[in-house]
């Protein structure tokens, strides 16, 4: 298995070294059995599996500190307020964002883009007005928009792809207008795994005086990421992306952009006053946190947080590039094989169709290899669309995976294309 | 590999290869859509009755070879039968890939179809099992107009 042993080693900056296979240790799921063969999880693009320190530190809290946030008088809920807030401190450090207040807890990346689409877009978005998205994203990327276009007389623009799966930015370009008033892109295209120019985006959008807004929940467990390098006004995310819990994402709102957008849920504990006839709301982010939010959950993700920066997202990069690069080097020489997105920048996603078997079929024929993989639209039938295919089966990585599944992944294909040959 | 065996019998692939009445039904008395939005396996499933007689049934589509398969299987099964027959051989088709009812060890009432038994150890695949007969009974029933023939929605039934 050439020298993977080393290369499952790496260098932080102090000079340790980064053991990854005692890394994975620390996550029980992957040590569970499926059809009686070792569970190899490659659908972490779906979601993630949680590290001792988000189950423990979930189970601690539930167990000795549990109480309500932002509303109790007592010495239970004081601190139960105060570590929840220190998480949200920790998602703007996490993000590098500005302050605190532009982090506003969701229940996940998909709330977030319809908090922004529903609240924002209802009042800034008007009849002629023009949303540009791409042509990779992921449905929760779409129906908001289109839902408000419908509802405002708005007009959605789509930057094109070519057949590697980059977007086409100098027709990027040429979309972009004086009505254009919201640019929507994902960081990291779920379906296919293209790491997408945002930087750039978010500047050619500024220039052209749009909002926005990106759909990072592909992008934050992988890389690092810097909203105000970036330069977007929205940044949304989901936790059990990031080896957090599920019910739970983030909102990131440029300070102004935030307090310029009305409330979206309204209810307990984001307002100021209360009348029959008039109420004031509470300024972000509290203002968009109506009921009480999932606060074990919150606490979670300061778990995932600081497991990730302990591990450091430099070499979770680096070793997810090298996942990617072999099981892109394996899977490549299977003949029947057409891989689709061959993105310059590409996260480790690899998303595929065989010649003569339906990737549905693919997927349970690794699956009684005990090969966890997606297989169908992923929530984006218009990239499906542009590249001629009901669907795809697709393998996505975490630093957590092993070279060893990377060639059992590639065994699964094999099998698969051999007994579909007959 | 002994489950995937189960599910994936030689005959499986052998329709997948050479569906059975794989065809558009231009003198179709009657026809339904099927759509799985969950993995976008599509079927159209066409009838033509003879009074109570289905005396032809044939499918266009694409999906996985499951879908396929059962599809085609579906349609040699159907032919000839009477359409009470054909909703008997629906209702324990459909009962046997979920797991709702055994089939009876002496009942050989679903015959070649019971190679599709393996579907109820993989339940993320019954939908692909399923698609093309809940297209069969839709046609039947806009045949029988029924109340949702009026409804324009249900001219596609979905498994979702």
């Amino acid at each position: 298995m050439r020298a993977m042993v080393k290369a499952n080693e790496m260098k932080t900056i102090t000079g340790q070294k980064v053991d990854f296979s005692k890394i994975r240790d620390q996550f029980p799921v992957l040590a569970s059995t499926v059809r009686g063969k070792p569970l190899a999880y490659l659908d972490n693009a779906a979601t993630t599996q949680k590290p001792w320190a988000v189950i423990d530190k979930m189970r601690d809290f539930d167990s000795r500190e549990y109480a309500t946030v932002r509303r109790g008088a007592y010495r239970f809920a004081e601190q139960a307020t105060h570590e929840f807030e220190e998480v949200r401190a920790k998602v703007a450090l996490f993000l590098k964002a500005s302050s605190p207040e532009e982090i506003v807890f969701t229940s996940g990346a998909t709330m977030g883009v319809n908090l922004v689409a529903g609240s924002w877009g209802r009042k800034f978005i008007g009849e002629g007005d023009e949303i540009i998205l791409s042509h990779l994203e992921h449905h929760a990327n779409i129906l908001p928009w289109q839902m408000l276009a419908q509802e405002k007389g708005a007009v959605i623009k789509v930057i094109p792809v070519n057949d590697a799966g980059e977007l086409d930015m100098e027709e990027y370009g040429r979309l972009l207008s004086s009505r254009t008033k919201l640019v929507a892109v994902n960081h990291v295209a779920n379906s296919i795994g293209t790491i997408n120019p945002v930087q750039t985006i978010c500047q050619m959008a500024k220039a052209a005086g749009a909002v926005t807004l990106v759909d990072g929940a592909q992008a934050a467990p992988h890389m690092k990421i810097d909203v105000r390098e970036i330069g977007c006004d929205f940044y949304v995310l989901s936790a059990h992306k990031m080896y957090g819990p599920s019910g739970l994402g983030v909102l990131y709102g440029r300070k102004e952009a935030l307090e310029r957008t009305p409330p979206f849920l309204t209810g307990g504990d984001m307002i100021e006053r209360v009348t029959f006839e008039k109420s004031t709301f509470a300024k972000p982010p509290h203002r968009f946190e109506a009921g009480t939010p999932p606060v074990t959950q919150v606490i979670g993700l300061g778990a995932a947080i600081d497991f990730l920066s302990s591990v450091g997202m430099d070499h979770i990069e680096q070793q997810e590039k090298k996942l990617l690069d072999y099981a892109t080097e394996l899977v490549s020489r299977i003949e029947t094989v057409n891989i689709i997105g061959a993105a310059r920048d590409k996260a480790a996603i690899i998303s595929f169709t065989l010649a003569d078997a339906h990737p549905h079929d693919v997927a349970t024929i690794l699956d009684s290899e005990g090969v966890a993989v997606r297989a169908g639209h992923h929530c984006a039938q218009p990239t499906m669309d542009r590249f001629c295919v009901p669907a795809t089966t697709r393998a996505s990585f975490s630093f957590y995976n092993t070279f060893e599944e990377v060639e059992r992944l590639a065994e699964g294909i094999k099998q698969a294309t051999d007994l579909f040959r007959g | 590999m002994s489950n995937i065996n189960e599910l994936y019998k030689r005959s499986i692939f052998d329709h997948n290869r050479n569906p059975r009445n794989f065809r558009a039904m231009e003198d179709a008395s009657h026809s339904c859509d099927g759509y799985n939005p969950l993995c976008g396996d599509k079927v159209n499933v066409y009838v033509h009755l003879d009074s109570e007689v289905v005396d032809d049934v044939s499918f266009t589509g694409s999906g996985c070879a499951i879908f396929k398969a059962s599809a085609s299987f579906m349609t040699s099964a159907i032919k000839g039968k009477t359409q009470d027959q054909a909703r008997e051989t629906v209702t324990r088709f459909l009962g046997m890939v979920a797991g709702s009812s055994d089939p009876d060890p002496d009942d050989n009432s679903l015959g070649k179809l019971s190679i599709f038994q393996g579907v109820r150890e993989f339940p993320s695949r019954v939908k692909c099992a399923t698609l093309a007969w809940h297209a069969l009974t839709c046609a039947m029933d806009k045949a029988n107009g029924s109340p949702e023939e009026s409804e324009p929605h249900k001219d596609v039934v979905s498994t979702e």
